[in-house]
């Protein structure tokens, strides 16, 4: 995509040089969106350091031999199921010579073999065979100290939590539990604990901004009430009704969690401020759509978690996702979705959750607004001079929060950030 | 799976051949609106209890039902028309929408005329270059109502695995 090349936006300067402005956690420096030494720091500390990254649901890989690609930040790893029905992580990548072995998206497979040389891996990613390996009639061939076991992908740290697969480059990172915190752990398992999923489809989309900003997106629930006319109009979150933000102790997770309430009254003052955001007496020709399977033991009709640093766990009334971040450079972001039910879902159930999924997506009545609004922000960083946004909503508070008219939770988020990051 | 497959028809090749004109006609109307951005006439192509789905190849190819987008029935599509126009927040944008490769692939007992063909839809934001925006199949059932026809299933099966950015209008 052609880009405007003639503005230095200063996002070039070595790290050394930027300064976040005043140490002041309500400004945030447009640099951290677009510079590119910024985004090696991420990669290095953030998804290849003391993480826990999403890369695979279980039902994805039901079966000995089951296997997808996914990726933990931008590298490639392969997510596969042994035959004893052990689960496994390792780079994409043949120790040969780097090629980017598994191209099927997923499958099932006796084993992994680099087209480049025949390397072969087994469903563990252990190097099993190199061919010529003592050479043609006595010629070439590798070197006799040559071993097969220092020849081995790289092979991820793994933890399973209810059927949700995380993968960590850290040998050192904490138990996934402690990572989480018990408030959001308590989330979490609301909507894995106890029910097995039903894999119901899969969805992609590039959007033009940076990662952070779907974090952002998520602890912004002041966004959700302005920018999402569908949710203000059809009342699905509205300022004033019961609301929470649930952050961890650290301010890198969140789950931003409200409850419907059809009887809320719009009070012409909350309308005034809504400005366009609400239109009155706009009615669904089918009403169904919204309705509200009571299905989970919670309070909240929407809970949207999202875990640092890779994975949102959408619960949208009856529709149910994980959306999985691929960050690509510090300009874009690949999201890749997928959709699910229960495994004891009736066929009723099964088809209320396809309306549903309308919702969200990449073509969701919601979920289009936010990939706009992405966009709309990067292109604001990428041509400013010295840009900085502000994030001073609720200012007595970081962290959780009750009102949906608040940035507690981003300013939470970039204190753990700057100090992972150390800027 | 049934994409670009050869397909046995029941029809004989002049047959064919007038229904593919038919079809041809009613989705050079189709793109006709969609290209127009007129979304208030999309759900008046298709019958009351009319089904529309828009999903990736590699869901429709493992059998998955998910749709990107999933109308069951008019009213729905009709909903959406009006989120289209009304809710959803996006920036303006250029559609230019092209249909080809239509092939009638047979005709139920009770009329119903199963086809497929290939659609291409090209996208230009106002200051960016026009790009490729999806390359898709339609698998489609039409039926014939007060002498014109309407779809009484569409499905948009994208190629496009990886949508830039997102979708607003339906194709
Ligand atoms: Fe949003």
């Amino acid at each position: 995509m052609p880009d405007t090349p003639f503005i230095d936006d200063g996002s070039n300067l070595p790290l050394s040089e930027l300064r976040w402005p005043d140490d002041d956690l309500t400004r945030i420096p447009d640099w951290i969106y677009t510079s590119d030494e910024v985004f090696q720091r991420e990669r290095e500390r953030i998804f290849f350091g003391e993480s826990w990254c999403f890369v695979a649901l279980e039902a994805e890989i039901p079966d000995p031999g089951s296997f997808k690609r996914s990726y933990v930040g931008d590298v490639p790893v392969i997510v596969s199921r042994d035959q004893d029905g052990e689960v496994h992580v390792f780079e994409n990548r043949c120790a040969h010579r780097g090629v980017e072995f598994c191209r099927d998206l997923r499958g099932k497979a006796e084993n992994f073999t680099c087209p480049y040389h025949q390397w072969m891996y087994d469903l563990s990613g252990k190097l099993m065979a190199v061919p010529f390996r003592r050479g043609d009639r006595g010629e070439g061939g590798m070197p006799k100290d040559f071993k097969l076991e220092d020849h081995n992908p790289k092979k991820l740290n793994v933890t399973i939590r209810h059927g949700v697969v995380f993968a960590s480059f850290s040998e050192t990172v904490e138990s996934l539990e402690d990572y989480l915190g018990p408030d959001n752990l308590e989330q979490f398992d609301v909507v894995f604990k106890g029910r097995k999923l039903k894999i119901l489809g899969f969805y992609k989309n590039r959007l033009q901004g940076n990662w952070k900003l779907y974090h952002e997106n998520l602890k912004d629930p002041y966004h959700a009430t302005l920018l999402h006319v569908y949710l203000a109009t059809f009342r699905l979150m509205v300022a004033g009704q019961k609301s929470a933000m649930i952050c961890d102790e650290s301010g890198r997770h969140s789950t931003m969690a409200s409850a419907k309430d059809d009887d809320i009254e719009i009070t012409e003052e909350t309308a005034s401020q809504m400005k366009s955001a609400f239109r009155e007496g706009m009615e669904l020709s089918d009403p169904e759509f919204l309705n509200y399977v009571q299905e989970f033991d919670s309070p909240w009709t929407v809970t949207m978690q999202i875990i640092w640093p890779n994975l949102i766990v959408q619960r949208e009334l009856n529709t149910l996702g994980i959306r999985h971040i691929v960050p690509r450079g510090p300009n874009a972001l690949d999201m890749y979705w997928t959709m699910f039910g229960y495994d004891d879902d009736t066929p009723e159930m099964d088809k209320h959750r396809l309306k549903q999924a309308n919702l969200m997506g990449p073509s969701g009545y919601l979920g289009v607004d936010d990939n706009e609004a992405i966009k709309f922000l990067q292109d604001g960083f990428k041509h400013s001079q010295d840009g900085e946004g502000i994030v001073k909503l609720e200012p007595e508070k970081e962290g959780s929060t009750q009102t949906l008219i608040s940035e507690a939770s981003v300013r939470a988020l970039y204190r753990h950030y700057r100090e992972v990051m150390d800027i | 799976m049934a994409t670009n497959q050869q397909r046995d028809t029941n029809l004989s090749p002049d047959e064919a051949r007038a229904l593919r004109f038919d079809v041809e006609e009613f989705n050079t109307e189709y793109a006709r609106i969609l290209d127009a951005q007129d979304i208030d006439a999309w759900p008046d192509f298709f019958t009351t209890d009319g089904f529309y789905r828009i999903t990736g190849r590699e869901n429709y190819d493992a059998g998955l039902t998910i749709g990107l987008v999933w109308c069951d029935g008019r009213p729905m599509m009709q909903d959406r028309a009006a989120a289209v126009k009304t809710t959803m927040v996006h920036a303006p944008r250029y559609l230019r929408h092209y249909n080809s490769n239509v092939r009638v692939t047979g005709v139920d007992g009770d009329g119903t005329i199963h086809s497929e063909s290939n659609y291409l839809v090209v996208e230009t934001l106002m200051e960016e270059e026009t790009r490729i925006f999806q390359a898709g199949l339609y698998i489609d059932q039409f039926v014939r109502e007060d002498g014109g026809m309407l779809l009484k299933s569409r499905d948009c099966i994208y190629d496009s695995l990886l949508i830039p950015n997102d979708m607003v209008y339906p194709v």
